[in-house]
């Protein structure tokens, strides 16, 4: 068996250096996103949600439909929502600081927010589940090569269900920024994933939440994916100093809407 | 509607720890008394199996009616929640042991509810996974009934030994048809 010597930094840095000078620059990747940016004002048609179809996301070139979807009136299967109740998910699930045998590393916060439908009602008693990187932006799954720590007191996932106002609430550490491979010195803006079920199947959301005054905004073609700068900004958490506790955790407040299809309501404590 | 949307974002490379679990795609035992299962591979526009999609499915019970029960997370081997996640293997293949679904009024079609997520895809996208086997009702389904041939057929699974096939095309030729419901 050989033994391979330990990589030092400066081996590292090198051979990411190599593998470098095949991506596209930055500069490539923001003069599109700026065309794109600059078409749709001039279009004047307000966009909400991101385009499938958007070239700065590399990834997103084979996988984006070309076609528009059908309009459909949902049948009585999509009015209605799965159930999850306490069965499925121990609170313990939405504390992301425990269950290892120490305290994770970095900053500790707590996220927290509303759920509700396109009129404020409440989603009640429905499945928020969240996952994202350690402190050092490192994501603990085996297709993650970046070269930062692992932390063995952070999982990063957790889940939990909104109580009877459609509350959520997870005590966690914020996610370090992390580079990929669109382009050359592509970041990632720190990010926690979000899974949400709505009170109707055509509510399902997958989104991810932002930490306010990120610097990688800017540069990075998921988040620039949202055309439009207000709606781009409804994916970023607010400082909330009120959350905030002694000694402990900084706060945000994140609240989510979902819309789409006609919800069916369920009486609160039906679903508990 | 007063307030609008949140955007959704890609479920990115690195979801299956967060949203994978055990039994997820397991809806009901496989070989149980009534069981069948759904599969099939998820594809690109070049034809190339997507390893990193997520597909969700929920649907009715064999008596067409809404299951209520919980208990998806964490199944107790016989309560019917409707609801299954499966995450695409290396092959780009999905595969749910589940029941067959009824239809939700009488004449009218049964189908899967499915959503796909993938890593490169910035938003979930909605389809059916319909039934093949009732002609008559198939034809007078609204949505089958306003497509062209070939674009009705992406919505149709088809029937094998074990139950049913769907495959999903995220472009191309064959491109699945998706859906957008009122208030999207
Ligand atoms: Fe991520």
């Amino acid at each position: 068996m050989f033994r391979r010597a330990p990589a030092g930094p400066t081996v590292r840095a090198m051979s990411s250096r190599a593998r470098a000078r095949e991506l596209e620059p930055q500069s490539v990747i923001s003069s599109e996103m700026a065309a794109i940016e600059s078409d749709y004002r001039r279009a004047g048609v307000e966009e909400t949600q991101p385009r499938l179809d958007y070239p700065p996301y590399r990834g997103s070139l084979l996988r984006h439909p070309t076609r528009d979807p059908c309009d459909v009136d949902p049948e009585a299967i999509e009015r209605w929502a799965p159930c999850f109740g306490a069965r499925d998910v121990d609170p313990l699930e939405a504390d992301l600081t425990v269950g290892h045998a120490g305290e994770p590393v970095g900053e500790r916060v707590v996220v927290t927010g509303r759920v509700v439908d396109g009129d404020g009602r409440p989603v009640r008693g429905q499945l928020v589940e969240i996952w994202q990187a350690n402190a050092a932006g490192r994501y603990v799954h085996r297709r993650d090569q970046h070269p930062a720590p692992l932390d063995p007191h952070f999982t990063g996932a957790g889940r939990c269900l909104t109580d009877g106002d459609g509350w959520y609430r997870f005590q966690t550490i914020k996610p370090g920024p992390y580079p990929w491979r669109n382009h050359c010195n592509a970041w990632r803006p720190a990010h926690i994933h979000f899974s949400v079920f709505g009170a109707a199947f055509t509510q399902r959301l997958v989104t991810q939440m932002y930490f306010p005054g990120d610097p990688l905004f800017a540069f990075d073609p998921i988040y620039q994916s949202i055309t439009d700068r207000r709606a781009r900004d409804r994916l970023v958490a607010t400082y909330d100093h009120g959350l905030t506790s002694h000694e402990w955790a900084l706060g945000y407040r994140w609240d989510i809407v979902l819309t789409g299809g006609q919800p069916t309501y369920v009486e609160a404590g039906e679903l508990v | 509607m007063t307030l609008t949307a949140t955007p959704g974002q890609t479920v990115g490379p690195f979801f299956h720890y967060g949203l994978a679990y055990d039994g997820d795609c397991v809806l009901v035992p496989p070989g149980s008394p009534g069981s069948v299962l759904l599969r099939g591979q998820v594809l690109d526009g070049a034809g190339v199996a997507v390893r990193d999609a997520l597909v969700e499915i929920w649907q009715t019970r064999p008596d067409g009616s809404v299951p209520r029960d919980v208990g998806s997370l964490r199944r107790d081997g016989w309560s019917f929640t409707g609801f299954g996640r499966a995450c695409t293997g290396q092959d780009g293949r999905y595969v749910f042991s589940t029941l067959v679904p009824g239809a939700g009024k009488p004449g009218r079609p049964a189908f899967f509810a499915v959503t796909v997520f993938a890593r490169g895809l910035s938003n979930r996208l909605f389809t059916r996974a319909y039934l093949p086997h009732d002609d008559a009702a198939l034809a007078g389904d609204p949505l089958l009934s306003a497509l062209p041939p070939r674009r009705r057929a992406t919505l149709l699974a088809s029937r094998d030994e074990r139950g049913f096939v769907f495959d999903i095309h995220l472009q191309g030729a064959n491109e699945t048809v998706f859906l957008r419901y009122p208030g999207q």
